[in-house]
């Protein structure tokens, strides 16, 4: 597959992949190497626990995947800011998804807080990776923020739903073209994902539906086949569609004159 | 004198206050064996890893203390 860059980082893979979920590190571990990944998403909790986490996290670290720190849980500029900064510490990574919740039952991205979380990061010398929604303007504005990438959502987090808007998502990838897209959030099988590709999309980040797979080895390869098969489809020219039949085969008119 | 000044917060335990104590030493109070596995904030204000020495603990303050986990 044709190489792509985030932040002057170049990626042959086009599969970025969240790490919750999973029923042990060894499955994580199994799950990161079918997907080819090379982009993991993390997180932070607020813990004293002196017990460990089974090993997730060294597994993580072991993987050689690129991470990707979270502010999963934040519903304000303010706490993003300081969880982007202690993610920076901890990850030692400038990376960062930026995430601001603005609704508790959607866990829709609240875009102005989003916007002024990014700005100030952006100052603040992170490359931000903003979950957003479909919204038009809200990516154009996070981009004069200095985001050099965008992350909207399919659906909300964990719906498995798909691409519920691909009108949207479509406008999007027509108005901004050259810049990064990754559908991120409520991806459910890996049909979405392709969907996603075809429409020219340059990346997918999923979790759930690999984590609560049956399978989510199995999944996960399932995925990096559809994102592989979606790009490659949008590269090659989706046939425009018809309203109505066109006959494929050369014939001319029915195959017999007689009758 | 309210309890709330003579205590401070460290994620969801309150903790009596000890005059003098820094970030630093607080997080060996607890029991924090690696510091650098853990990220502060201190009243929602990050407090990095280099500045915990020096940064005093007031009556009344909350740290929060932050790992590593997996995320999406």
């Amino acid at each position: 597959m044709t190489s792509w860059t985030l932040y002057g980082t170049s990626l042959a893979s086009r599969f970025l992949l969240g790490t919750a979920g999973y029923p042990s590190p060894q499955v994580l571990c199994d799950a990161i190497a079918a997907s080819g990944t090379q982009v993991v998403t993390v997180g932070l909790k607020r813990t004293l626990a002196a017990a460990g986490d089974n090993g997730f996290i060294d597994i993580i670290r072991r993987s050689g995947a690129r991470l990707l720190p979270n502010t999963a849980g934040c519903r304000s500029a303010r706490e993003a800011v300081a969880l982007a900064h202690m993610a920076r510490e901890l990850y030692d990574t400038r990376w960062i998804k930026l995430e601001v919740v603005g609704d508790e039952h959607t866990l829709q991205p609240d875009p102005w807080e989003l916007l002024v979380a990014a700005a100030q990061l952006t100052r603040d010398g992170f490359d931000v990776f903003p979950y957003c929604t479909d919204d038009l303007v809200t990516c154009r504005r996070l981009l004069d923020a200095g985001c050099q990438v965008l992350m909207p959502w399919g659906a909300p987090i964990g719906s498995g739903q798909g691409l519920l808007n691909p009108w949207a998502l479509r406008t999007l990838r027509e108005q901004l073209p050259g810049v990064p897209l990754i559908v991120d959030a409520g991806i459910g099988a890996p049909s979405h994902a392709a969907q996603a590709m075809e429409l020219g999309y340059d990346g997918v980040l999923l979790n759930s539906a690999v984590a609560q797979a049956r399978d989510p080895v199995a999944m996960a390869r399932a995925f990096r086949l559809a994102i592989d098969a979606g790009q490659l489809g949008h590269a090659a020219g989706v046939m425009a569609k018809q309203d109505m039949a066109v006959a494929s085969t050369p014939v001319t008119g029915r195959p017999f004159l007689i009758g | 004198m309210p309890d709330t000044i003579t205590t401070i917060q460290v994620n969801d335990d309150r903790l009596p206050w000890q005059a003098g104590e820094h970030v630093a030493e607080l997080l060996q109070r607890i029991g924090v064996v690696e510091p650098k596995a853990v990220t502060t904030a201190l009243n929602g204000e990050f407090v990095p890893r280099g500045r915990r020495a020096g940064t005093p603990m007031q009556p009344g303050d909350v740290l929060t203390v932050f790992k590593a986990i997996t995320g999406g």
